[in-house]
């Protein structure tokens, strides 16, 4: 079959996949930079495959919809900008602990508060350390080019429902609003199965489904959270995504997610012109997180560069999976200032090349 | 009294004789087969009891035990899903009309409800009702107000009546601090969306008759597709209220039923030629 | 070949949709391409710009601060842009309005009367075609066919009947490009 190459925004692509991938309903309220997606589905998903659209009037409403519908037992998604992920914090808590698969999509705007619309990485903490009450853990994949905008929610899917667990794509204004060649997989149709703990109704050969995160007793709550954090552990074990290019040879590695993560490309390009040999290293999973793999390049490289669209959050976890191996620097621009190339260059010549002269 | 106790062979005999009455031909009275057998954690005396018997034996006389969810809200009936046989999901505070958006939406088909209190319902989830209203959801919500918060303590609800005491009003509810009483149903029988739209109480058998009739209303009018049943149901909290249940009921009636007016604010024409006739 | 382009000029004169037409016909031709909107300080002042990145191989940084080619279609962003050119890069400017023109000497300048040009085609909107095809000509990083398929994607089809006026706006770009300019 041939190829469906197509020239799309970001967050048309994540649209696109999303009514491709045979998803049965989304539920979303309109913030820049992502509104597109919302807009997108309106006008094509209903009529190409049946799937429910709703604009819902905020979303703490869109993300307690999708509580409903994932219930039962639906492929559903979600998508908002930071501070509307923000207003969906306790209903994301809700849908961890109850085990609720579904796709949500922050399409990261600069903050804190109302913010910019410019892009930003600085949910990270929110999105990978909690965000919500509780100790839970989202499934977090992080898109660098439009291509992955689509395969990412397609991966996304497959991940939420082999785990039973939501899945955050973390992505970027700039992301969502470039345009980029994707080739698009074929449509999948939307399925009629009905997993087993979905509540649609009790036929009289089963016991009642009931969907709940409330457990009185303390003891069952400790068990329902242990099973939780096992669960996390074999995620952690089977689904770490990363990419390294050019860190075989490299004396200094540039650690960056995302949209970040393709500049450093060209800052190791760059590089590598003027003599230096730099690699980088992109995790594509933020949770599970590529710690080992970290590790280990700690011990051939000289020294880490953590760039980030914030004021330093994924940096924290580096320096973990380093664990004081190497140094590790830090450079972020923030608020919807997004680093150069170049920047990122001149960071390395000073904190590392000119040191060793 | 010596002489009313019962000897022994004389409680015997009537035991047998209970049994020989507990026959298939004399049953008058059961446990409606969606309602389980968990013990209640209700307090004696509120309506919350009398209401989910209610939603049961609706069910179960339109036979839609297997087409039906419900969503339990929070608050005293936050654990509804134990005593109904049925699919159920919880719902953050104030979010179960949400909740029951997001799964009729993609069960059209299926019979879908909520169960919400005055606060759950009338304060933190007032957006989300109203809108879920406004759409015309094709759901049932099922609203008990009794005026106050009673998993939390019996502090001040949405409703609760002026001059009405409770933990965050020690000296009666005062209108010029707290503001009035809200009066969501009134509201929600003006939207468009809503069709079906009534106020009842669980006081009495004549009012029990009624609500029964309410929440069979609820369920039927999801087949026309014609927008949403919202049934209010005045009810009592004989503890936040501090009183007996025999005299919860009474200052119900003396003083909820007057500002919470009981009856139909909006009944869909039935009359009228529809296209969904015959569907 | 990657061809990294920077598009900057008032909101309107179809800077946007220039770099998008490039970038379908690249997608046409099977290259790699990214298109990015103005972002960050850059759209201070009124104006918009575009990168539009074509290339054979996988793109990496869409954020770029020097280019393979700047393409000013006023002086503000003349102002702005002339020093983000790589040195031995392309500066195409539309010269009609430009009162302060470009002064590098380490560059290919190639201004073009667009704006008169396009009003002598009496359609203004075809100004952004007219300096496309500058481009095309100084550096066919696509086909003048992938341009016209380009412009076919990015034209609403209400505005359909205007693809042979564009295609001509194209020529009479590509013509004004062969005359001037001195490679440096
Ligand atoms: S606290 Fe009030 S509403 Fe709650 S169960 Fe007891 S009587 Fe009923």
């Amino acid at each position: 079959m041939n190829k469906e190459l197509k020239l799309m925004k970001g967050n048309e692509a994540l649209a696109e996949a999303a009514i491709r991938v045979g998803c049965d309903a989304y539920f979303g309220y309109p913030i820049t930079p992502q509104s597109e997606i919302l807009e997108y589905l309106t006008r094509e998903a209903y009529e190409r495959t049946g799937m429910v659209v709703l604009q819902a009037e905020s979303e703490i409403a869109s993300i307690n919809m999708i509580y409903g519908a994932a219930g039962a037992g639906k492929k559903v998604m979600t998508s908002s900008s930071s501070p509307g992920i923000s207003l969906m914090q306790e209903g994301i808590s809700y849908i961890a602990c109850a085990e609720l698969p579904c796709v949500l999509v922050n399409v990261v705007r600069g903050g804190p508060g109302l913010g910019t619309i410019q892009p930003s990485q600085g949910d990270y903490f929110q999105t990978v350390k909690g965000g919500g009450h509780g100790d839970y853990k989202l499934i977090v994949l992080a898109p660098s080019t439009v291509q992955e905008m689509v395969d990412h929610v397609k991966l996304g899917f497959e991940l939420a429902f082999k785990w039973r667990n939501p899945v955050m794509i973390l992505t970027d204004g700039a992301l969502g609003q470039m345009m980029e060649k994707v080739e698009l997989f074929p449509q999948i149709r939307r399925t009629t199965e009905v997993p087993e703990w979905a509540t649609v109704g009790k036929p009289k050969t089963r016991e009642r489904n009931i969907i709940t995160t409330l457990h009185i007793e303390a003891d069952k709550m400790q068990e329902i959270n242990l099973h939780l954090q096992k669960k996390y552990k074999e995620i952690e074990q089977e689904e770490i995504l990363y990419e390294a290019s050019g860190c075989d040879d490299a004396e200094f590695v540039l650690v960056a997610f995302g949209l970040v993560a393709r500049i450093c490309q060209k800052t190791a390009l760059l590089a590598r012109e003027k003599g230096i040999k730099v690699g980088v290293f992109r995790p594509i999973t933020l949770f599970p997180y590529p710690f080992n793999e970290l590790n280990k390049l700690a011990d051939r490289a000289k020294g880490f560069l953590t760039v980030e669209m914030n004021a330093g959050q994924m940096v924290e976890d580096v320096r973990l999976a380093v664990n004081g191996k190497i140094p590790v620097e830090f450079l972020g621009r923030m608020g919807g200032v997004v680093p150069t190339p170049e920047e990122i260059l001149q960071t390395i010549e000073e904190k590392f090349v000119g040191e060793l002269v | 009294m010596n002489e009313k106790r019962m000897t022994e062979e004389q409680h015997f005999e009537e035991m047998i004789a209970e049994e020989s009455i507990c026959i298939a031909d004399n049953l008058v009275f059961e446990k409606p087969e969606t309602l389980l057998d968990t013990p209640m954690h209700y307090c004696p005396g509120c309506g919350h009891g009398v209401a989910h018997r209610l939603i049961a034996e609706a069910i179960d006389e339109l036979g839609i035990q297997d087409k039906t969810i419900g969503v339990a809200p929070v608050g005293c009936s936050v654990l509804a899903y134990q005593y109904l046989n049925i699919d159920m999901s919880e719902a953050a505070h104030g979010r179960a009309s949400a909740v029951a958006t997001g799964i009729k939406r993609v069960l059209p088909d299926k019979y879908v409800f909520s169960y919400q209190g005055d606060g759950d319902l009338a304060a933190i989830g007032t957006g989300e009702t109203l809108h879920t209203c406004n759409r015309g959801e094709n759901i049932l919500i099922i609203f008990i107000n009794n005026g106050i918060y009673g998993m939390t303590g019996g502090q001040m609800a949405p409703t609760t009546l002026p001059g009405m005491k409770s933990t965050t009003t020690p000296f009666g509810r005062d209108v010029k601090i707290m503001g009035n009483p809200l009066k969501i149903t009134e509201m929600i029988a003006q939207l468009p969306g809503v069709y079906y739209c009534t106020r009842v109480a669980v006081n009495s058998p004549v009012n029990v008759r009624k609500a029964k009739k309410a929440i069979l209303n609820g369920f039927k009018y999801q087949d026309h597709k014609k927008g949403l049943s919202f049934v209010e149901i005045v009810s009592n909290c004989p503890s936040n209220w501090k009183m007996n249940p025999v005299e919860s009921n009474k200052w119900m009636e003396e003083n909820m039923f007057p500002f919470y007016t009981l009856g139909d604010m909006k009944v869909p024409n039935l009359n009228l030629p529809s296209e969904s006739k015959g569907e | 070949m990657t061809e990294e382009i920077i598009i900057a000029g008032f909101g309107g004169q179809g800077v946007l949709s220039m770099g998008q037409i490039l970038c379908y016909g690249g997608v046409i031709e099977n290259k790699e391409v990214s298109w990015m909107p103005s972002y960050g300080p850059e759209m201070r002042g009124g104006t918009a710009n575009c990168t539009a990145i074509i290339s054979d191989t996988k793109i990496s940084s869409p954020i770029l601060t020097k280019f393979d080619t700047v393409i000013a279609l006023n002086q503000p962003s003349l102002d702005k842009f002339e020093n983000a050119v790589k040195p031995g890069g392309l500066l195409i400017y539309e010269a009609s309005t430009i009162l302060k023109p470009p002064t590098r000497t380490d560059i290919e300048i190639v201004p073009v009367e667009a704006a008169i040009e396009a009003s002598k085609m009496k359609n203004a909107k075809v100004l952004n075609m007219i300096m496309l095809g500058a481009l095309l000509k100084k550096k066919p990083v696509i086909s003048i066919e992938s341009a016209i398929e380009g412009l076919k994607n990015v034209l609403p089809e209400r505005y359909h009947d205007l693809i042979s006026l564009n295609k001509h706006a194209l020529e009479k770009g590509m013509e004004l490009a062969e005359k001037v300019g001195v490679p440096a």
